[in-house]
């Protein structure tokens, strides 16, 4: 074997460091990896809900025709076009060192993870409006004629209509937003947070190992892979069931 | 019932519907019949506001649907619409299709509007189908469900848009059933179509829109048997024979 073959299996795939990484060890200041994991998990779970009714919201306004949404809509025009160009880590540094240092009383007195939630928060309800928006226009417009005849408001239109369907169009797109923002939650690690990709850091700085990457890679992968498969299995359905109707 | 007046309807600068007068009484049927491009479905829509006619008067139970104080959403409770597409909502299974008109627009209860909506069904014929979702039902059926869709609303008028035409024509008899069946319950309703024999046998009277142009509208029997206009006689010329 290559030189550089040995030096990567014992850099990276070292089992006895990816063990003791993966359980961390607190007398020599080590965290657990799968403790940072569950920091992602959850950080995860919490944006994603988050996002879900922020990003209706968002396309919602956008979308409405009434004309005292005006404002907002312009609003939420500027919003998307804004977070969805910005690159998250900068949106990240933004909110988690420059709020604690605007000196805005409570606002300014948060956890790093608070301000880390709502760093993702901000830029993926930027993503998914624009998938709601996307979903909402799928939505055919002999779909809206016929909610219209028979004599249904915008707003009952919108709600008993347009949406279930444009939901239902939207979820492979929304899951692969999703990865990504699973993916995202190591960014988090740059607000001194430990998540997985920190609790690897520490210990691959302080061992001089990286195996404790490798360990969060794969934890990662456990996450992101049956998201995927999922997504992949439904546009396959949809995909069939187009087929079926066309021929 | 209804009244058309003196209806135009552009779309950009091309005049499609050129002065179209015609006058709708309580349970009448009236067939419209006419080329494709003639203009019949933008008639009918313009009956149900989906588009806005540009001149004349559309008078709806004594009152004009261009007053600027109407509320549209109202006025289409009353007029129902069937369209040749069905446009049945594909996210809910019949029952629901049929339903959320009752529910949602007019606030009526569950209970009450889910046993109506089970009479319809019945009497469409599609009583053992009500949890089927759209795709799983022939053209035909849709067809009927949306019919009933509409008939769930109690419109005091019914409008048909070339209900058959999207159709295999083994299944646009039932359809017409449905409508000939109507028609003797008294429902009053504006039917565009192509099928002839059927407006000789279920219309009161049969017009014929002509490049927008209301060319003739007669009792069915002397509509076909008697036409008086030169362009009726060259429409019915055209068509095949049925029978
Ligand atoms: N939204 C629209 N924009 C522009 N032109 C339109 C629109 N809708 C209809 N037209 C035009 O108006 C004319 C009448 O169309 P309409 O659909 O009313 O005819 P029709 O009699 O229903 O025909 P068919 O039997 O094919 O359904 C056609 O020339 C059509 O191209
Ligand atoms: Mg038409």
């Amino acid at each position: 074997m290559a030189p550089g073959g040995r030096a990567v299996r014992e850099f990276f795939l070292s089992p006895t460091h990816a063990w003791r990484a993966f359980i961390g060890d607190p007398s020599e200041g080590l965290s657990a990896i799968w403790e940072g994991f569950l920091t992602n998990i959850w950080m995860f779970i919490v944006c994603e809900v988050l996002v879900l009714i922020f990003g209706l919201a968002i396309a919602v306004v956008r979308m409405s025709s009434s004309p005292i949404l005006t404002p907002l809509r312009f609003l939420s025009t500027v919003y998307t076009d804004f977070f969805r160009g910005i690159p998250v880590i900068l949106v990240l540094f933004a909110v988690g060192y420059g709020v604690p240092g605007m000196d805005l009383g409570w606002i300014s007195q948060q956890s790093p993870t608070v301000y880390a939630c709502i760093s993702l928060t901000i830029t993926y309800s930027a993503y998914v409006a624009e998938v709601y928006r996307a979903g909402i226009n799928s939505v055919a417009t002999n779909q809206l004629v016929a909610a219209r005849a028979i004599g249904l408001r915008q707003g009952a239109t919108m709600r008993y209509v347009v949406l279930p369907q444009a939901v239902r169009n939207v979820i492979p797109p929304l899951l692969n937003d999703f990865i990504s923002l699973q993916k995202d939650t190591a960014l988090v690690s740059t607000l001194g947070i430990v998540d997985a990709t920190q609790a690897a850091h520490i210990y691959g700085s302080l061992n001089f190992n990286f195996a404790g990457y490798t360990v969060a890679s794969l934890l990662f992968l456990l996450l992101t892979i049956p998201m995927t498969r999922l997504t992949d299995r439904l546009i396959n359905r949809d995909r069939v069931k187009r087929l079926a109707f066309i021929s | 019932m209804i009244e058309l007046h003196n209806v135009h309807k552009q779309f950009d600068q091309r005049t499609v519907l050129h002065g179209v007068t015609l006058e709708l009484q309580p349970h009448e049927v009236v067939c419209l019949l006419g080329t494709s491009g003639s203009g019949k479905s933008t008639l009918l829509r313009c009956i149900n506001l989906l588009d806005r006619i540009d001149q004349g008067d559309i008078i709806f139970q004594g009152q004009s649907l261009l007053d600027d104080r109407i509320d549209v959403d109202l006025v289409r409770r009353h007029i129902g619409i069937v369209f040749q597409a069905f446009n049945l909502f594909p996210h809910l299974n019949v029952l629901d299709n049929i339903t959320l008109g009752p529910q949602r627009a007019l606030g009526r209860p569950k209970h009450e509007v889910e046993s109506e909506a089970r009479e319809l069904l019945g009497r469409i014929g599609l009583g053992t189908r009500s949890g089927d979702y759209p795709d799983q039902l022939s053209g035909g059926q849709q067809q009927r469900v949306a019919i009933a869709r509409a008939l769930a609303m109690q419109p005091d008028v019914l409008l048909l848009d070339e209900v058959t035409s999207a159709l295999d024509p083994t299944l646009v008899g039932e359809v017409l059933d449905l409508l000939s069946d109507l028609a003797l319950q008294g429902t009053t309703m504006l039917i565009a179509t192509h099928e002839m024999q059927f407006a000789r046998d279920v219309a009161h009277r049969v017009a014929l829109l002509d490049a927008g142009r209301l060319v003739e509208v007669a009792p069915a029997q002397q509509f076909f048997d008697s036409p008086s206009q030169p362009e009726t006689v060259d429409f019915l010329s055209r068509v095949p024979k049925t029978q």
